[in-house]
């Protein structure tokens, strides 16, 4: 194939999670370096070739000036741009900086913070360019991103549903832990993806992969409390991975005692 | 009411085994209750000892918990979240495959289903009907499920007839239940009092009959059949819940602007767990997934959710964007719809949706909050209001 697509692989504020889920494609790594051409991926090499580019896989919140600039330049560089995981749809955990004062954690972390340039927030791609679609979770998981790419080079759809992780859970079988041994679980409003692991474990869900298409967080919520759990620990559930996503955000506001 | 009784046999609770032999020696898969993860569910069974022998379960809307009992009973329990839907209609299934051929075409493979014949083992009365309504949806006359055909009418059903009832059952306002008359290949009935742990047994079909052949048992004696109908009665007693079902159809036909989904929107989560446990909901989505190299692609069918912004996307977006309007898709549907679809109720009354919705909806509370809202609304129209709307 003289023309394959060329594909890049971006990283603001993250840990690498995202773009490791790439890497640990191994059985199908192969394949897709047959299909496309890597022309960036830090994770794997250093070389990187010019765009401009298909496809970018973008991983990481943007939390610097300098940041906000690279991703309008890759933005420009690339076909699609598609953002990947918690940090990149949502702010990621470090958006819990949203709701304190960066620079007291600056001050507190570093010895110099006067060299720490940091923006007062961490912020999903979204807020600074245009993205032609997300792929949430923390991190992705490793059979979407590949639903994903080879629907790209196959000219279709992918499937990523949208809906609840409960159908998941339930289309696997599990017991409701929720209902069955009063644990709380995120489930009920958290977009499907990972395929309900957790509640298989017995662990209610965390919610990695943000909130689901219209959830009623505040149903959930008032359940959550009715079940014991206190009001800033129905905070805290809301407030890890996606603390930014819009509906989280409102309803984590919602409880905690006005926090 | 039931001419079959007159042919019903006893099985002790030692000679049960007999049942699984039986069955094994013909090649069936027996599926049926056993205690795993803290609940009840449906899974593959080797034998007796794998029933929830002396286990039963105390289950209200968003709440199941597994308890001990008293006796030995086997069977001393009611449905808990796994219906036997999986087993003839499976969450996902592979439909076909296609690989391309060197002349730029595709070539289709269909992929058989390779699913062994299930012998179902403690199907309560309502879940046989759940199973009949499923017939009508996949085993119609113009359109017949090949995958659904083929395993149910490998089925071997037993049935177990209720000596009790949950807090979530309303069978008897549903008419399914407690006791099935028919459509089964055999029903026990477990008696278990301070003399006997046995079973009344009844055949169902020739296929029932062969087996029963099998197996030791004796026939009934009066007070057998006795002990079996209070069974029934006792579950009767014990029903949990009630739905009227009086008029439902044009209740809910012309509820469609009622102020009740308001407060539906407030509380569904649009999870669509309800959907899921229920034994009759059968939709499903067909997605197309191709590999990297696109030389491979495959059809796959899994269940799919009327709760779900996806399942009513049409080009431009959902039809059903609110949650209020999901929910009353679906109890419209179950319960008014579906009966000038395929003349029956959607709903046989299992409790399900009761029990496992996250948030304890009731569906029998809604119709009933419905109804009531209906009727001081024409109240108010016919201008003889007598209740205030105040705590609508
Ligand atoms: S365990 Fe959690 S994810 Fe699974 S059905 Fe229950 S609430 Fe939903
Ligand atoms: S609607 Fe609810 S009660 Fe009726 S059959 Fe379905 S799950 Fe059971
Ligand atoms: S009725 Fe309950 S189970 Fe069904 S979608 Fe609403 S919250 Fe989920």
């Amino acid at each position: 194939m003289a023309d394959k697509p060329k594909l890049a692989v971006w990283k603001f504020a993250s840990c690498d999670g995202c773009q490791l889920t790439l890497l640990d494609c191994e059985d199908e790594l192969l394949a897709v370096a047959d299909a496309i051409t890597i022309a960036n991926f830090p994770e794997a090499s250093r070389a990187v070739l010019d765009g401009p580019y298909d496809v970018s896989l973008v991983e990481g919140s943007i939390t610097t000036a300098h940041d906000r600039e690279r991703l309008e330049a890759v933005r420009e560089q690339s076909g699609l741009l598609i953002a990947i995981g918690a940090c990149a749809t949502a702010g990621g955990i470090q958006a819990l900086r949203n709701f304190a004062d960066v620079r007291a954690f600056t001050d507190m972390v570093y010895a110099h913070p006067e060299y720490i340039s940091t923006l007062e927030t961490s912020t999903p791609l979204s807020a600074h360019v245009r993205v032609d679609m997300e792929l949430r979770g923390c991190p992705i998981n490793k059979a979407q991103l590949l639903e994903v790419v080879s629907a790209l080079l196959n000219g279709r759809k992918p499937n990523v549903p949208q809906g609840s992780v409960c159908i998941e859970c339930k289309m696997r079988g599990t017991p409701c832990i929720m209902v069955a041994h009063g644990t709380p679980c995120l489930g009920p409003v958290t977009h499907a993806g990972c395929g309900a692991i957790c509640p298989a474990y017995n662990r209610g869900c965390y919610a990695c992969f943000g909130p689901m298409e219209r959830p009623n967080t505040a149903s959930l919520a008032h359940h959550l409390g009715a079940l014991g759990v206190a009001d800033d620990a129905v905070q805290r559930l809301f407030r890890t991975y996606n603390a930014s996503a819009p509906e989280f955000r409102r309803e984590g506001d919602r409880h905690g005692g006005g926090a | 009411m039931t001419a079959t009784t007159n042919k019903a046999g006893v099985i002790s609770r030692d000679s049960l085994e007999g049942l699984f032999d039986a069955l094994i020696a013909r090649d069936y898969v027996p599926v049926g209750p056993t205690v795993r993860e803290g609940v009840i569910v449906l899974d593959e069974l080797r034998g007796v000892d794998d029933l929830p022998e002396g286990w039963t379960e105390d289950q209200d809307a968003a709440t199941y918990r597994l308890m001990r009992r008293a006796d030995a009973a086997l069977f001393g329990f009611n449905n808990g979240q796994h219906a036997w839907k999986p087993y003839l209609f499976p969450p996902k299934a592979k439909l076909w495959e296609a690989e391309k051929t060197p002349d730029g075409g595709f070539s289709m493979r269909e992929t058989p289903d390779a699913a062994k014949a299930f012998a179902f083992i403690g199907v309560r009365p309502c879940d046989l009907h759940a199973i009949q309504v499923q017939d009508a949806v996949f085993m119609a006359e113009q359109n017949t499920d090949p995958l659904y055909a083929r395993r149910r009418r490998k089925a071997f059903t037993v049935v177990i007839q209720c000596g009790q009832a949950a807090k979530t059952c309303f069978c008897t306002s549903m008419d399914t239940g407690p006791r099935a008359d028919g459509g089964f290949d055999l029903a026990l009935t477990e008696i278990l009092d301070a003399d006997r742990h046995s079973f009344v047994v009844e055949a169902g079909s020739a296929a029932g009959a062969s087996v029963l052949a099998e197996i030791p048992h004796s026939e009934a004696r009066p007070d057998d059949l006795a002990a079996a109908e209070a069974c029934t009665k006792r579950a009767v007693d014990q029903m949990g819940r009630t739905l009227d079902t009086t008029g439902v159809k044009d209740l809910l036909y012309g509820s469609y602007e009622s102020r009740r989904w308001a407060d539906l929107e407030r509380r569904c989560l649009a999870c669509g767990n309800c959907t899921m446990v229920c034994p009759t909901c059968f939709c499903t989505t067909v997605e197309d997934v191709t590999d990297l190299s696109g030389t491979h692609a495959e059809r796959w069918r899994h269940w799919e959710s009327c709760y779900t912004t996806d399942f009513s996307y049409i080009h431009g977006g959902s039809v059903r964007p609110t949650i209020r309007s999901r929910y009353r898709q679906w109890l419209v549907h179950k319960l008014a719809t579906w009966q000038d679809q395929f003349g029956t109720s959607g709903c046989v009354g299992c409790g399900r949706c009761i029990t496992w919705c996250p948030v304890g909806i009731d569906l029998t509370e809604e119709v009933r909050l419905i109804r009531d809202s209906e009727r001081k609304k024409d109240a108010a129209d016919g201008h003889v209001q007598e209740h205030p709307h105040a705590s609508d």
